[in-house]
């Protein structure tokens, strides 16, 4: 025999969600990053008395504008279960396929073309190889990442390819307010073209991600392929077309780097993919998949672009700086994950 | 989060302590080398600091890059505008690359001259360069001439390839200014394309079918080193010298061996002294380090500026018994 009354049902009132929307808002990655990007950009124009120029903001956003376009997509990748190490070297090899292109006497406009379509044919390399045959993406990319840079390699030796046409530059070097339909304000004069693109693919990437049914299904795949499959959701060629995606940005980077440099090394943009992917971990992306915001890596951005600033302007050596940018990867990582073990043991 | 804002805000304050105390009135230089980590520009950086404590109000910012890009030097030298810095002494990874970042730094005040390794000519006032062809091919007829009694006898040269551009160039430098030295007779010109072996085996023709020869100069490290094996395999030390251009780093073991005298290479400290010595002297506007000018290097004399604003700091630096076991730590 039952002792429970089943005649007096106890009440029971179960919550909608868990928290309220502002509780959640403020106890979210997104945040803590802004609080840390503040907290950052203030302790910067304390440090140093040449952090609050608008000239000098606007020179150190090259720090973080090319990596971060790179970012945007390896965002989607991370988030669907995926990587691509190959980014930096896809770099490489876009570059020296522009630069080659300089040399034979192309255009400004082909050379972007070439740019993309060389980073478009890599990304598809990958993605074939890994949404087809079904190899394991890191093992790809850290083959196509000496592969790539290898072609790059052979191409330049010691040499370097230059002579890009003078109109090429302003892609990398370029402020908005060239164009004549810019408003044409003194606070707007700082602006470059990198920052705009840096902005508007924010954007479209956020809307691709966050507001798209294509943008679900990334989530459904990393959350779980299998499940995803058997919902119906055409897993592989999801994954190529992120590959692509990615090689695509890579190649609009090569375009902005290589007019920003003017000129091109196989060395270019070595080591990248790393603090690219740092970039997105520290954006909130989950390196298993299944889970980020395109927001997050928006505010990693701009955080690591001011710390390298704020560091550079006190003239911290950059393996100093590289000990810095860990550190506060594993900080940011590690807060909210102590601060819910000290909430639960109190 | 609170505890994190306190945190960096105390890091902020104690930098901001220890920046401030540099006063407004030094002249500020930066010196980019092309990585950090690399002894032979920790070594321009002694030279560097050496010339500033020279001249009193200057602080020398030694800075660079982790690893040899351009990009990773453009970012370091947005870094030094905005900092706005008087000087930039940049030895670069790119030749133009860079050129745009320092057209703005020139554009913004800033002086600007490379060393080492140029910058493209619209990106700098002028460069500095370690030596020049004429002085490496009078040094290296010099060093010969010492090793031989009187300065008379046979020499041979052992060159890296026939097509080596800098090596020919300073081999037509020695003929040109072989009269000077009536008593040198160079006998012949051997290749050892800058391989080891190959450059062993010219060595060791050159042994057995010209006995006369008492003086081996290469002007190339892989020859002189492989020269130095060579003469000290065939047990003909203190008979036969080897001389030219090589590395300390080296050429220590040849020189304590004996094969090897004196040979003579570029001293990064001179150079790291030269090139802020340069920069100070433009940035106090003693000199507009236009070509024809001359700037005044203090110890190391005075630099003239040749044409394209191309600049030859002095003769390459001699390296014996008393000073290689220093600077094969350095380079």
């Amino acid at each position: 025999m039952s002792t429970m009354p089943l005649d007096k049902p106890t009440v029971r009132r179960i919550p909608d969600k868990l928290s309220t929307p502002t509780a959640r808002l403020l106890g979210s990655w997104e945040s803590l990053l802004a609080a840390v990007a503040i907290a950052i950009f203030f302790a910067n124009s304390l440090a140093s008395p040449h952090f609050l120029d608008p000239w000098n903001l606007s020179d150190a956003t090259y720090n973080f504008t090319e990596k971060a376009m790179i970012a945007f997509a390896m965002t989607l990748l991370i988030i669907s279960g995926e990587i691509d190490l190959s980014v930096a070297a896809i770099i490489a090899l876009a570059s020296t396929a522009m630069g080659a292109a300089a040399q034979m006497g192309f255009g400004a406009p082909a050379l972007v073309g070439i740019g993309l379509g060389a980073g478009l044919l890599c990304g598809a390399f990958n993605g074939l190889l890994v949404a087809r045959i079904g190899l394991p993406s890191i093992v790809v990319t850290i083959g196509t990442m000496s592969l790539f840079r290898g072609i790059a390699q052979i191409v330049l030796g010691d040499k370097a390819y230059g002579g890009y046409p003078a109109d090429f530059a302003w892609f990398g070097q370029g402020y908005m307010s060239d164009l004549s339909w810019w408003p044409s304000w003194h606070a707007f004069e700082v602006v470059t073209f990198e920052m705009v693109a840096f902005l508007v693919f924010a954007l479209l990437f956020g809307v691709l991600l966050h507001m798209t049914a294509f943008g679900r299904r990334i989530y459904a795949i990393g959350n779980n392929a299998f499940a995803a499959e058997f919902s119906g959701i055409p897993v592989r060629r999801t994954k190529f077309v992120l590959f692509l995606l990615t090689g695509l940005m890579s190649g609009v980077a090569a375009v902005c780097l290589t007019s920003r440099l003017g000129s091109t090394r196989h060395s270019i943009a070595a080591g990248w993919e790393l603090e690219i992917i740092t970039m997105t971990v520290l954006g909130g992306v989950s390196i298993l998949g299944g889970s980020g915001s395109i927001g997050g890596v928006v505010l990693a951005a701009i955080v690591m672009g001011l710390v390298t600033f704020g560091l550079g302007l006190l003239n911290v050596p950059g393996i100093v700086m590289s000990i810095f940018t860990g550190l506060l990867l594993i900080l940011v990582i590690a807060l909210p994950i102590v601060v819910r073990r000290l909430r639960a043991s109190s | 989060m609170k505890l994190f804002a306190r945190l960096a805000l105390g890091t902020a304050l104690g930098l901001a302590l220890v920046t401030g105390a540099a006063s407004a009135e030094t002249v500020k230089i930066g010196l980019v080398v092309k990585s950090l980590g690399n002894g032979f520009f920790e070594a321009a950086n002694k030279g560097a600091q050496e010339a500033a404590k020279e001249l009193g109000d200057v602080e020398v910012i030694y800075t660079g890059p982790t690893s040899t890009t351009a990009e990773g030097q453009i970012e370091v030298i947005n870094a030094l505008i905005a900092q706005k810095v008087d000087a930039i002494a940049v030895s670069a990874n790119d030749p133009d690359a860079v050129v745009p970042a320092l057209k703005k730094a020139m554009q913004r005040g800033i002086k600007v001259i490379s060393w080492d390794s140029a910058v493209g000519k619209d990106g700098r006032i002028l460069h500095l360069n370690p030596s020049s062809n004429e002085l490496i091919g009078n040094m290296c007829l010099k060093l010969a001439a010492a090793h031989l009694p009187d300065g008379k006898g046979d020499f041979a040269i052992l060159s890296a390839t026939t097509t080596s551009t800098n090596q020919n160039t300073w081999i037509a430098e020695m003929k040109k200014q072989l009269p000077k030295y009536p008593g040198l007779n160079l006998v012949t010109t051997v290749y050892g394309d800058d391989l080891a072996d190959k450059s062993y085996r010219e060595a060791q023709g050159l042994l057995s079918t010209h006995p006369n020869v008492k003086v081996i100069v290469a002007p190339t490290t892989v020859g002189v080193l492989a020269a130095s094996q060579a003469v000290k395999d065939a047990g003909k030390i203190g008979e036969v010298f080897v001389t030219g251009l090589g590395l300390p780093s080296e050429m220590a073991g040849a020189v304590h061996s004996g094969a090897t005298k004196e040979f003579a290479i570029w001293n990064p400290i001179d150079l790291g002294y030269s090139a802020t010595q340069i920069a100070y002297r433009l940035v106090k506007k003693e000199s507009d380090g236009k070509p024809g000018s001359e700037i005044d290097a203090s110890r190391m004399g005075k630099i003239k500026i040749g044409a394209d604003g191309e600049a030859a700091m002095a003769d390459p630096f001699v390296y014996d018994k008393s000073n290689v076991d220093e600077f094969a730590k350095i380079f």
